[in-house]
């Protein structure tokens, strides 16, 4: 493998780095909502988003993107391989982190509610300033967790078409058949990215662990 | 909008989808089989005696863990044949779901191990146990019962996980939706369906786990 086919990789890796960004920035501005819908307490939309969660869980990764993919098509919204992906996993993010705010929204000890409510806090500055900080402690280990996920989600980018890292590891294998090289270097091109992270997953969670303790 | 709806194609395909399924239901019960032996087999050697094995152990599950089953499934159908094996699609699906799962499971199960305290095993051995009785019985079927909820959450993202081998075409049911995609053109109509499919699929799969949890972790022990 020469030059010329590592840097096709490399420009692979820097889709595969934008794709991961903007669904997760997106995903969280609306896994945010998803999560405080969620524990709004009206009993309809949380039992709405309940439902809009376990689809997302209750379904492959590929499906959902396939589904979008054609469905925003379908309803005439014309958009190219790049922007259907990342609607598509922004949606999978949104329920995914909706469900892991959720989690820790509701470990946010009630008194902390309590008070805030008898200091006659409204509802924005209630979550704002008093649950929300806390919570977002407590999820940031499995935020990260998913974080990971995600970025290995992308590579179901390529079946759909979208040229990011998997997918210019494909063209490059089938251009000079060295499948396991190719395979091997893609492979250590994810690695690098995915291992810092679940190291830093892993010094939260131990250390949110001794500082519960 | 000016789009009509055309489930026929869905519709005559529905007694291949149907055999899909029960192909996708063979890839992850055969994939989630495998997956707990590695995963029991990997415990056992991240715990022995040698530095070496433990390191091994622990630098297959971080590689398995940071890495896309997308290219894990390619890498392992194109290292098979280099290494002499020939096999069907299918059956290397089932072996690199096998391989992703196992990853993933030596680490719940080490967790779970690790929660049995020492001297559940100094008793076990006072009392005269053989070490593999000890493990078996006072180690590892209590720590299979700590550890099922996540066990089984992990294995319904394996049964999941199995669309994924569509992209070296074993025989599943996103493999065959898309050939029944690429025939009629009915894109939306025939991944809606499919969708729905694996919605039922994976609540079969949390049904038959919670009746496999009835049946052998209740309390009181049978």
């Amino acid at each position: 493998m020469g030059r010329e086919e590592f840097l096709f990789l490399l420009t692979g890796l820097k889709w595969t780095v934008a794709l991961s960004a903007v669904a997760f920035v997106c995903g969280c501005v609306a896994g945010l909502m998803v999560a405080l819908l969620r524990t709004s307490g009206v009993a309809i939309i949380e039992r709405l988003t309940a439902g809009y969660i376990a689809v997302f869980q209750g379904t492959p990764l590929l499906m959902q993107l396939f589904v979008v993919y054609y469905g925003l098509a379908l309803i005439g919204i014309q958009m190219d391989a790049w922007a259907a992906v990342s609607v598509g996993l922004t949606l999978h993010a949104s329920a995914f982190l909706g469900e892991i705010w959720r989690g820790s929204i509701e470990a946010v000890p009630r008194g902390q509610t309590e008070a805030a409510k008898a200091l006659s806090l409204g509802y924005v500055s209630r979550m704002k300033d008093v649950v929300l900080p806390q919570a977002i402690r407590i999820s940031l280990p499995a935020t990260v967790g998913f974080l990971v996920q995600l970025i290995k989600g992308t590579s179901l980018a390529s079946i759909v078409g979208f040229t990011e890292l998997t997918r210019a590891g494909n063209i490059i294998s089938n251009q000079i058949f060295q499948p396991l090289t190719v395979f091997g270097i893609v492979g250590a091109l994810y690695f690098l990215m995915c291992c810092p992270l679940t190291i830093y997953g892993a010094h939260l969670e131990r250390k949110f662990l001794t500082a519960s303790r | 909008m000016n789009y009509t709806l055309d489930f026929t194609p869905v519709i005559d395909g529905l007694p291949n989808l149907l055999w899909a399924c029960l192909g996708t239901f063979t890839l992850a019960i055969s994939g989630m089989l495998l997956a707990i032996v590695i995963g029991i087999g990997g415990v056992i050697l991240r715990q022995s005696r040698v530095k070496l094995l433990r390191w091994l152990v622990i630098g297959f599950v971080e590689l398995i863990r940071n890495t896309p089953f997308l290219v894990q499934i390619f890498f392992i159908y194109f290292a098979l044949p280099l290494a002499g094996i020939r096999l069907d699609p299918t059956p290397t699906a089932i072996i690199a779901l096998g391989i992703n799962g196992g990853a993933y499971a030596i680490e719940i199960i080490r967790g779970g191990v690790q929660s049995i305290s020492k001297g559940q095993t100094e008793a076990g051995l006072a009392l005269g146990l053989h070490k593999a009785q000890v493990f078996r019985l006072i180690i590892l079927k209590p720590a299979l019962r700590t550890i099922y909820p996540s066990l089984t959450s992990q294995f319904i993202l394996l049964t999941l996980t199995t669309s994924i081998a569509s992209a070296i075409s074993a025989y599943e049911l996103t493999s065959v939706s898309q050939r029944i995609e690429s025939d009629s053109f009915r894109s939306f109509e025939v991944y809606f369906t499919v969708t729905v499919f694996y919605l039922v699929i994976s609540w079969v799969m949390m049904r038959i786990f919670a009746f496999f949890s009835a049946r052998y972790f209740s309390y009181p022990l049978r």
